[in-house]
């Protein structure tokens, strides 16, 4: 059995056990990655030598004692849009082509200081703009399952190195369902925390209000580890907190008697994939055979997450974006006029076309005679949409629904109608704009043999409930699905 | 909702992006049934609700004043496309 069959954690067993060292362990995922990089395309950037070296120094410090965490010594890939000292940082945009930062992001710095030993970066939708990972500048990142499918978005390349993989687990980041949806199109398992849960700080920003970084990996234990990891407060991030509750792993308890489960019925109308409806009814059975109280109600404003959403993401990501004039990083062009024709010059060539839809809407809803109309509307939605959560979790402890409308798309079928891709992100936006944390975990296979996922949202800074729930559910499996049963 | 070509030239002032006359028309298209969408918000009544923008109540960060990094000046000089004396070199900004 291959050492990258291994979960994250069985691996790092194995490392502290001395049964393997990090450098084995290292080598083996970058042998992998070689294997497979021509046909999935899940890294923008893999850093061998680098690696090998981190590998040895964090070998050597495991052999002294100094390093004896669950991670230390394993391989991780991290999205592109997360800040590493001195490696190639793109976001998948030729705006950041040759963009390598001078100093890291906290959640990357905290899985280096637990041991964890980054390979690469991984490929992303441009500014983690888009559900298909195909807007990125370096060419599409396919899925391990079907090479003619999409691996979702925007953390594809993340979701797609760990179900082939490449990489026991990787970290993602999820603005309006990019880390949860490309884990259900995967197979793989990946959390969205709390908003607040995990400094934000080295995180090239999208949606500053909305974004979280949160782990791709192949099993509940997995993610509850790395989160455990990398949550908490930093000073570099004044909206990151310390709240309590943050020893997931102490949750992977395989008990659900008493646990009140709501499924929102309008999430089950048109529009939803049979098999994905059955898959995930299945699902919540499962848990009420477990002893969970299920139940079905009404969660009201569904449909009004999706335009506030592309309203706030939008006009957040224009001002966010505005930082790459070709001055102080990045791209520039060759020839201009003058200063402000040099900057619109350089970002009409350096952004793609998604990237540019984004911003125009952006500064048009916040320019003056519409700020009111579009944004604040929908920072006004915004609260009324928390307020149906809060109802809801009045009386459930999780809510319980698909990740996704349908399972992996074919390659080039989204891009053409963006309103119609968009409309793909209905169950798992109106989280972000809450703030809530949610989790996608596998939850068995359509006709085609394509993975789908069950996502299990909670109330605020309350992971372990959902982790519980998933970690429960997990057990139950009859199928292999997290280590990736086809051969790529 | 319609939108002018004097709109997308505005928008395009606005966003700093100089777009080809094949992506104004597409960004009218698509701004306008983005617009139409988004739209649907109006269905709902929002009035006197407060605009959120934080989903929990945290208050502003204080801190003393204190430089906690160091000059990292060099370095960071390395990404631009153009740099001398260190600084930043623009295009010239006036006659």
């Amino acid at each position: 059995m291959s050492l990258l069959e291994l979960t994250a954690v069985e691996l790092g067993n194995k490392i502290k056990n001395k049964e393997v060292s990090s450098v084995e362990a290292t080598k083996e995922a970058l042998a992998s990655i070689k294997a497979k990089e021509e046909r999935l395309n899940c890294f923008v950037t893999v850093d061998e030598e680098g690696a090998i070296k981190r590998a040895e120094k964090i070998q050597a410090r495991i052999d002294k004692g100094e390093l004896t965490g669950s991670l230390a010594g394993v391989p991780v890939g991290i999205k592109d849009n997360m800040n590493i000292a001195g490696m190639l940082t793109t976001c998948s945009s030729k705006i950041l082509y040759n963009f390598k930062p001078t100093f890291n992001s906290t959640a990357v710095e905290k899985l280096m200081n637990a041991g964890a030993v980054v390979v690469g970066k991984t490929n992303m939708d441009e500014f983690a703009m888009g559900s298909t990972s195909e807007t990125s500048y370096f060419g599409p990142t396919k899925n391990p399952w079907d090479l003619e499918r999409v691996p979702g978005g925007s953390s594809g390349g993340s979701a797609a190195a760990v179900a082939a993989n490449e990489v026991p687990f990787a970290l993602g980041s999820d603005t309006g369902g990019s880390i949860r949806q490309p884990a259900s199109f995967c197979g793989v398992t990946g959390i969205k925390p709390t908003y607040g849960r995990v400094s934000r700080y080295g995180l090239i920003a999208y949606g500053s209000s909305l974004d979280q970084i949160g782990p791709l990996a192949k099993d509940v234990r997995d993610c509850a580890t790395v989160l455990e990891i990398i949550s908490g407060k930093d000073d570099k991030d004044s909206t990151s907190v310390a709240e309590a509750g943050a020893d997931f792993t102490s949750a992977l308890v395989d008990d659900v008697k008493g646990l009140k489960i709501g499924i929102p019925k309008t999430y089950f109308s048109e529009g939803l994939d049979a098999s994905v409806k059955e898959n995930v009814l299945k699902a919540a059975k499962t848990l009420e055979e477990k002893g969970a109280i299920v139940e079905e109600f009404d969660l009201g404003l569904v449909d009004y997450a999706i335009p506030a959403y592309y309203i706030i993401a939008s006009a957040e990501a224009s001002s966010n974006l505005e930082r790459f004039d070709g001055v102080k990083y990045g791209y520039r062009t060759d020839s201009f006029l003058d200063l402000h024709n040099m900057y619109k010059k350089t970002r009409s060539e350096g952004f793609g076309a998604e990237v540019k839809r984004r911003i125009m809407l952006g500064s048009f809803v916040l320019s003056s005679g519409y700020f009111d109309a579009y944004y604040m509307k929908a920072l006004r939605t915004k609260a009324l949409i928390k307020a149906e959560f809060d109802k809801a979790f009045e009386k459930y402890d999780v809510i319980l629904g698909p990740v996704a409308p349908t399972t992996a798309l074919k390659l080039g079928e989204s891009l053409s109608d963006p309103i119609k891709m968009y409309l793909g992100d209905i169950y798992t936006v109106s989280v972000n704009l809450a703030g809530l944390p949610g989790i996608s975990l596998p939850c068995g296979f359509d006709d085609k043999g394509l993975p789908i996922g069950l996502q299990l949202l909670g109330k605020h800074f309350d992971e372990k409930t959902i982790l519980r729930a998933a970690y429960a559910f997990e057990q139950t499996k009859s199928y292999e699905c997290s280590a990736i049963a086809k051969e790529v | 909702m319609t939108i002018t070509d004097e709109t997308i030239d505005y928008v395009g002032i606005l966003a700093k992006l100089e777009l080809s006359d094949e992506e104004k028309a597409r960004a009218k298209k698509d701004m306008s049934d983005m617009l139409d969408y988004v739209g649907k918000l109006n269905e709902l009544d929002t009035d006197g609700v407060e605009p959120m923008s934080h989903t929990f109540s945290i208050n502003n960060v204080m801190r003393e004043d204190v430089v906690t990094n160091g000059d990292d000046r060099e370095n960071m000089l390395l990404n631009a496309p153009e740099a001398k004396d260190g600084a930043y070199v623009v295009p010239k900004t006036f006659n």
